[in-house]
């Protein structure tokens, strides 16, 4: 990429994967406000997950995977907080340590040729069969996006597949004490 | 209920707590119900504009001549739409507005039904928040926390979309008092971060050798006593001072210190001192474009601080060594508070010599121009206006454009809240509905709208709301003919070919007036320029001073797009050299 003379001569820092949680005021609006901050002000988004936090229905949290400079997710965070719902921004990657796991929804193409091997892949990567109607055979792996990527990248070479994916949710993993 | 209001009546009673005295508006289907409610009062007064954009345009400019939020009230679709212009300039120069549209009734809301506009999406992304209301219960509390939000922190426009049934509908209204915001949704900054770094900052300036103070209009938005507070800690530094084009008046334009406005046609001592400084003071500015120049070749060797109530600000395009965030008396007072206390002292030495230089880069004089003949020259005319009104409690705006420029180089301001220009968005019309909204705010005052011919023409129908009120506005056109910037960018840019620059048939400007019962003023030559200007100020009624000045003047210095503080043009006569130029012309 040409670098623009606008350019601040001091963006050296490398593109990282980034996760962002959010809190948010469960209001109308507030995901689109969300997402128009990354859209008009150029950002990007990588996934994007929201829902209700367990402990209080008025509260939302979205869980947003982007990429860029330490100095371009420093941006990122602050102009988040600048939008009126929301309550808190916390970059996991600055936290230190977090756990994350999406899960995806695969449906395997299956023959008497593949069969075996497409079950003990699934056994391998511990993916669960999930009972349904018609039958049909569709597993449910959760886990890290790494590891549903490895996952992925070996059923296909096995078979043909359809693939679900919902995105990463990510939790702070530092001890923390119960009082708080 | 005896209690119960309807939602028209709760929005008059929201505003009339707020203390807001005057709404700048127009009526349409969807907002019948207030402008009913409206009717059967007198304690808010509504201003009739002849288009939307020119009501929002009028309450910023009520807005920044005042110090209060200014309020609007449209209609749907249409009427929302008109706005958003000026929604978009507000929130870029930080305007404190409210915004009230009228909306379809909710059962029709999704079906594409007449006026109807999806206005919450639309004013998203240029507002700092809006609403739907949809329960006439929760319409108290929205307008009080809207008229919150708009001044809190780094002001901005609010808009509040409220659907025709429930402008109807009964509910109760609660007091402003009753209302509790949640603290994440208003600016709270942190004393402690504040306290470390206002000494960090203090002992930075201290120790400065070459050191300048860099002013933004975040110090106008913080209030008079802002201004107050940064003229003393930069007298008390005895350090140069300089200011964006938001920032005009902060420090008068007489003071010892000031070396007036920096930037794309700043000046060139302000922009070489800016370049060569040790210690830069950042004072509620945010290192637009328009004032940085070449990013990579910005005052390459200063250690920066930053004072700014929005954090998004810090490190955005320019990254700062010590970030203050806070309101700006506030962190002013406290640093003035430390360099007493810890008896602080520049070096008197080194700030001389700094002195002497910059007084050798004055003597370049950069606003001098060649003003032979008795054709009248732009900067000519505004000297005079300046000269014939100094005396005179005086507001100016401006269109956009050249005149722009040429107004905030050679009109003096010595007051902030003076000087009402669109600076980030650059919004041409502006000028003539926000002097208009000026007049309403101060009445006896004198204002004038600094317009270009081209850039009038875009909300000249609200002559006819000036002559309403009886508003004695001044439009000072500096008619040229063109659309001067773009031609002085053609010219120096695009090899002299005036695309679509010139303007064709334009009206006859004195007649232009009189036909809206208004006062037509011309001024062909310099001997007839001072009689028009004393008539102009002494009509008692709304004027149009139609100025004819020499066509292609061109508005120097000038930093050119990509170019740095240090490689200012001074005249046409000085080429710049080809790369950057070539570079520049894809920036704006």
């Amino acid at each position: 990429m040409n670098k623009s003379v606008y350019a601040s001569p001091d963006q050296v820092s490398e593109t990282k994967r980034h996760i962002l949680t959010v809190l948010v005021d469960n209001e109308p609006g507030v995901l689109a406000r969300v997402i128009g901050m990354f859209s008009g002000r150029g950002y990007n988004i990588d996934s994007l997950n929201v829902a209700e936090v367990s402990n209080d229905e008025n509260i939302s949290r979205i869980t947003i995977v982007t990429h860029g400079t330490s100095e371009v997710v420093s941006q990122i965070e602050k102009q988040l907080l600048r939008i009126v719902p929301v309550h808190s921004v916390t970059n996991l990657d600055q936290e230190g340590s977090s756990v994350e796991a999406e899960v995806a929804l695969v449906y395997i193409y299956i023959s008497e040729t593949n069969k075996k091997k497409v079950y003990q892949l699934c056994d391998l990567y511990r993916a669960r069969k999930i009972e349904n109607e018609n039958n049909t055979t569709i597993f449910e792996i959760a886990g890290s996006s790494e590891r549903v990527n490895r996952f992925i990248k070996e059923i296909n070479e096995i078979t043909k597949v359809e693939i679900v994916r919902s995105g990463p949710v990510a939790i702070s993993s530092i001890q923390k004490n119960e009082e708080e | 209920m005896i209690n119960e209001k309807t939602g028209a009546e709760i929005v008059l009673k929201s505003l009339a707590e707020q203390g807001v005295e005057v709404v700048f508006g127009y009526p349409g289907g969807a907002v019948l119900p207030i402008y009913d409610t409206l009717f059967k009062q007198n304690s808010i007064k509504h201003v009739l504009v002849r288009q939307e954009g020119g009501a929002i345009h009028a309450a910023e400019g009520y807005a920044r001549s005042t110090g209060k939020t200014g309020v609007v009230l449209v209609t749907s679709g249409p009427g929302a739409t008109n706005v958003v212009t000026g929604l978009t300039d507000a929130m870029m120069d930080s305007v404190p507005i409210v915004c009230i549209t009228g909306q379809v009734p909710q059962h029709l809301i999704g079906s594409d039904a007449f006026q109807e506009c999806d206005t919450t999406g639309i004013t998203r992304p240029c507002t700092k928040h809006n609403y739907l209301v949809k329960d006439v219960n929760k319409l108290s509390s929205v307008f009080h926390e809207a008229f919150t939000i708009a001044q809190n922190g780094r002001p901005g426009p609010v808009l509040i979309d409220i659907p025709k049934d429930v402008q109807f509908a009964s509910g109760t209204y609660e007091e402003k008092n009753k209302i509790i915001i949640p603290s994440h949704r208003l600016f709270e900054p942190s004393p402690d971060f504040e306290k470390n770094k206002i000494e960090e900052a203090v002992e930075l300036i201290s120790k400065a050798k070459k050191p300048i103070f860099y002013i933004g209009g975040g110090c106008i938005n913080s209030g008079p006593k802002a201004s107050k507070l940064v003229r003393e800690f930069v007298d008390m530094v005895g350090s140069p001072v300089t200011m964006t084009l938001m920032g005009l008046g902060v420090v008068g334009s007489s003071d010892k210190n000031s070396l007036g406005m920096l930037g794309m046609h700043g000046m060139y001592e302000a922009n070489m001192a800016m370049h060569e400084c040790d210690i830069m003071i950042n004072i509620g500015a945010r290192f637009d474009d328009r004032v940085t120049g070449r990013l990579d070749a910005f005052s390459p060797n200063s250690k920066k601080i930053h004072i700014d109530i929005d954090e998004s600000n810090i490190n955005k395009t320019i990254n700062v060594d010590v970030p203050i965030i806070g309101d700006v008396k506030q962190v002013v007072e406290k640093m003035i508070t430390v360099w007493k206390k810890k008896k602080f002292q520049i070096d008197e030495k080194a700030l001389k010599l700094w002195w002497d230089k910059i007084n050798k880069w004055k003597e370049v004089d950069c606003l001098n121009y060649n003003n032979e003949g008795k054709q009248i020259k732009p900067q000519y005319a505004v000297q005079r206006l300046y000269e014939l009104t100094k005396n005179t409690k005086t507001f100016i705006t401006t269109e956009v454009g050249q005149h722009q420029m040429w107004a905030a180089q050679f009109y003096k301001f010595e007051e902030p809240n003076r000087w009402l220009t669109s600076g980030g968005l650059g919004t041409m019309g502006y000028g003539f509905p926000a002097a208009i909204g000026a007049q309403v705010g101060h009445p006896n005052a004198l204002v004038v709208d600094i317009a270009g011919d081209a850039s009038i023409l875009m909300n000249i129908q609200e002559m006819s709301t000036a002559v309403q009120y009886r508003l004695p506005v001044k439009i000072f056109i500096l008619n040229n003919e063109y659309m001067g910037m773009v031609r002085q960018w053609q010219e120096l840019l695009h090899g002299g070919r005036y695309s679509e620059s010139y303007t064709d048939s334009l009206p006859d400007f004195v007649k232009l007036a009189e036909s809206y019962k208004a006062v037509g003023l011309r001024a062909k030559t310099t001997d007839e320029l001072d009689d028009v200007i004393t008539q102009m100020i002494e009509t008692k009624n709304t004027v149009i001073a139609d100025i004819w000045v020499t066509k292609e003047e061109n508005c120097f210095p000038m930093i050119q797009s990509g170019s740095a503080h240090n490689e200012m043009m001074l005249s046409k006569d000085q080429k710049q050299d080809k790369k950057s130029a070539e570079k520049g012309k894809i920036l704006v």
